[in-house]
């Protein structure tokens, strides 16, 4: 795509048009960073009443599905993800300090955290797999006497796959930050870095609300 | 307001290049808005044919025209077509683009680059819904309720359903970039209590965009889950629920409803006071009925299922909060009405528009509080009275308030005026085309037509062919400014900065506005509308 025609301006040499100078870009930047946000709030939102909705109307076979789970290697997986949302606020804080090579090491860091843990998610599909539960693979198998147990195993896919492929995501945006802050001249006058941290933590907050009532609620 | 922006004469957007490439890769968002209402138009143009083709096969009885899976098929692509290709991106996409950076003293929207993403998305959402239309089809209606889409219809469901969650994203990423350049682009003394109405209204129009769209996302990923992997979500057969299914859908669509009407408001407001020469009365109380609608707008969607089985006390909770969102759409119609008091009234093409809309929208709003109220709902479920009154709404509010935008801001955005006469002419066909179309369809509801057949009793017939009559003489209202606003482009005389002598800073710039929009960012000392009695002379 084409620069933005350049325009006479009284701004400041460093702001991209329409902005007047950097702080301004820099607050916008955040701010669309907070509404789309709201928007992935929304969208798991969706999942989140579906959930709801089954659970409420069979309670006992969302107990049945979520004991059906691996649960420690749940656990696990949370405390890679917490841990990776640690690595990235000290990447921010770094950069903020302008100190490139830390942020540099921290970011790589949450990448590798992110890896491990869509490595054990696979591992835990596997479990389900390798136990005949998984919907519509495995039609007339375990699952197929209880419908609502099924449902719960359709949620589960749907809630932690969504949520995988914002976590792939989410390494992708860590990939092309870390790029770009590697040739960056001044690292502490750069956002963008501020800005895939709020989309990682975000990220984590949904697995900190999925764990619990997928794998623990009874 | 300065007038500093007219001192050093620069080239026109429009003369800022004209080679195809020019316009496919633009970021200005005054060719952005060209973009989105040249392909509308189109979609409009489909839309509306498969509505010719309706109300053609509804003049008689009998099922003689098209056969029921056709007729089912047409009555779904108009819906779909019209709520997610041209009511939903009309006045947002092409006027708000337009307006929005003028409006507000910037010489962009803060995201210029998404912005021309998202027609891109747009285009790509509108071809996969197209190439489901034309390899066959789709023929659940435009709600796609469940189990029938999932599971029994033979049709291209999960082609459709990619096409609107596709456009989904064009929707919010238009919301995003107007609330943050709202927030942030306001040019310096532009507080938010100086936003000219138009904004207040887009900006409520943003935030349901942007928080409701995402949740129509995730309703369509389910239905092509449960129907790619036949696995139960919602097909009762499967412990599912097709409740589940109306309660996400509307949690979107009631929602969109305001998306498809919230603008048109807008518009009105600029319209109704730039017409009476008056600031318009009341202006908080507009700008805060705008948000208040957005708000009650998330919380009345379960007025959809009164009769699907939704529990006794949601239905008293949804028809109360329903009843609430006549108090701000009252608000503004009771503002609009005391804004032409005392006004000097100029009956120009815009304001027959604008006063059509205040007409259609009471009748639109009121018989929405028909159906929102239990007992006649219970009547009148699923039949013409409901297809009448969102219309009324729709087309008669929302249309007619984006031909009154057009007609109002076509001398900025193209540097001319289109015949006046031909405009007046236009606006009335219009108005009398909708009433003899839409009005009959209220009698025949009330009689107990269903909607969505193609075969109907003979007694409903007098009713059907008035308003078939009446839809030709819409169409009448539609073709003459499609050809006079065309022609104005080469013939029409020249606008001049601002011929409606209106106030705002759009009409500080000359027309049709430089590529950056202010050669500086001007200063704003004044409140919007700020009429004087010299203007009213």
């Amino acid at each position: 795509m084409p620069t933005p025609m350049p325009i006479a301006s009284e701004a400041g040499a460093s702001a991209r048009v329409p902005f007047a100078d950097p702080a301004q870009q820099h607050e916008a930047a955040s701010a669309a960073m907070w509404v789309f946000l709201s928007t992935e709030v929304m969208l798991f939102g969706g999942v989140f009443a579906a959930y709801l909705w089954y659970r409420h109307a069979d309670p006992a076979a969302f107990a049945r599905g979520s004991a059906l789970l691996d649960a420690p290697l749940g656990t696990v997986n949370t405390a890679v993800l917490l841990t990776s949302s640690l690595a990235m606020a000290l990447a921010v804080r770094a950069a903020a300090l302008g100190r490139r090579r830390p942020a540099l090491g921290w970011l790589a860091g949450t990448a590798v955290l992110g890896l491990a843990f869509l490595a054990i998610k696979l591992l835990s599909w596997r479990h389900e797999w390798t136990r005949g539960l998984v919907p519509a693979l495995h039609a007339g198998a375990a699952l197929a006497a209880q419908p609502r147990v099924e449902l719960f195993f359709v949620v589960y896919f749907i809630a932690t796959g969504l949520h995988a492929l914002h976590v792939l995501a989410g390494v992708g945006a860590l990939a092309v930050t870390g790029a770009a802050l590697a040739r960056v001249r001044d690292p502490g006058r750069w956002n963008p870095i501020e800005l895939t941290g709020l989309y990682w933590h975000f990220v984590d907050i949904v697995w900190v609300f999925l764990f619990p009532i997928l794998y623990l609620v009874r | 307001m300065t007038t500093a922006a007219l001192e050093r004469p620069q080239p026109s957007y429009l003369a800022a290049g004209d080679t195809l490439r020019s316009w496919l890769l633009t970021t200005d968002h005054k060719r952005i808005a060209w973009l989105y209402l040249v392909t509308i138009t189109l979609f409009f143009a489909i839309g509306g044919a498969a509505a010719t083709l309706i109300r053609l096969e509804l003049l008689t009885p009998q099922g003689d025209l098209v056969s029921d899976e056709t007729y089912n098929k047409l009555f779904t692509l108009h819906g779909v077509i019209m709520v997610w290709f041209f009511l939903i991106p009309s006045v947002p996409a092409v006027l708000g683009n337009f307006l929005v950076p003028l409006m507000i003293g910037a010489r962009d929207l803060a995201f210029p680059r998404l912005n021309l993403l998202s027609w891109y998305i747009f285009i790509l959402g509108g071809a996969f819904t197209l190439w489901a239309m034309v390899s066959g089809g789709v023929d659940t209606g435009w709600t796609f309720y469940t189990p029938f889409s999932t599971m029994f219809s033979n049709t291209h469901v999960v082609l459709t359903a990619v096409g609107v969650f596709v456009t989904g994203f064009s929707s919010i990423l238009t919301g995003l970039n107007f609330i943050v350049t709202l927030h942030t682009l306001r040019a310096p003394g532009m507080t938010w209590m100086r936003l000219p109405l138009f904004l207040w209204s887009l900006y409520a129009t943003s935030l349901v965009m942007v928080l409701a769209t995402p949740v129509l996302a995730i309703t369509l990923v389910l239905i092509a889950v449960e129907r790619i992997a036949r696995v139960g979500i919602f097909d009762p057969a499967l412990g599912g629920d097709p409740l589940l299914f109306q309660h996400l859908f509307w949690f979107y669509s009631h929602p969109a409803v305001y998306i498809m009407i919230l603008p048109g408001m807008g518009v009105t407001s600029e319209i109704v006071a730039a017409f009476s020469r008056r600031r318009v009365f009341g202006y908080g109380f507009v700008a805060v009925a705008s948000l208040a609608i957005a708000l009650l707008g998330f919380l009345v969607w379960g007025h959809h299922m009164f009769v699907a089985g939704e529990s006794f006390y949601a239905n008293l909770v949804f028809s109360f909060l329903s009843f609430m969102v006549a108090i701000p759409s009252a608000v503004k119609v009771f503002n609009w009405t005391a804004t032409l008091y005392k006004g000097s009234i100029a009956l120009d093409t815009p304001m027959l528009y604008a006063l059509a809309f205040i007409a259609l929208f009471t009748i639109g709003g009121l018989t929405g509080l028909y159906l929102a109220s239990l007992p006649v709902d219970v009547h009148v479920t699923d039949t013409y009275f409901v297809v009448a009154h969102f219309h009324t709404i729709m087309v008669g509010g929302m249309v007619t308030a984006y031909l009154g935008g057009l007609h109002y801001w076509w001398p900025k955005m193209t540097g001319r005026r289109y015949p006046e006469t031909w405009g007046r002419v236009a606006a009335v066909t219009l108005f009398l085309g909708f009433a003899l179309t839409f009005f009959p369809q209220f009698a025949l509801g009330y009689l107990g037509m269903p909607r969505r057949y193609h075969v109907y009793p003979p007694e409903f017939q007098v009713l059907n062919v008035l308003s078939s009559a009446g839809a030709s003489i819409l169409a009448i209202g539609y073709a003459l400014p499609l050809v006079y606003l065309i022609a104005s482009l080469r013939g029409g005389p020249t606008a001049g900065p601002n011929p409606w002598g209106a106030r705002g800073l759009e009409w500080t710039v000359p027309s049709p506005p430089p590529p950056g929009n202010f050669a500086t960012i001007p200063r704003v000392t004044e409140e919007a509308y700020a009429y004087t009695d010299a203007d009213r002379e």
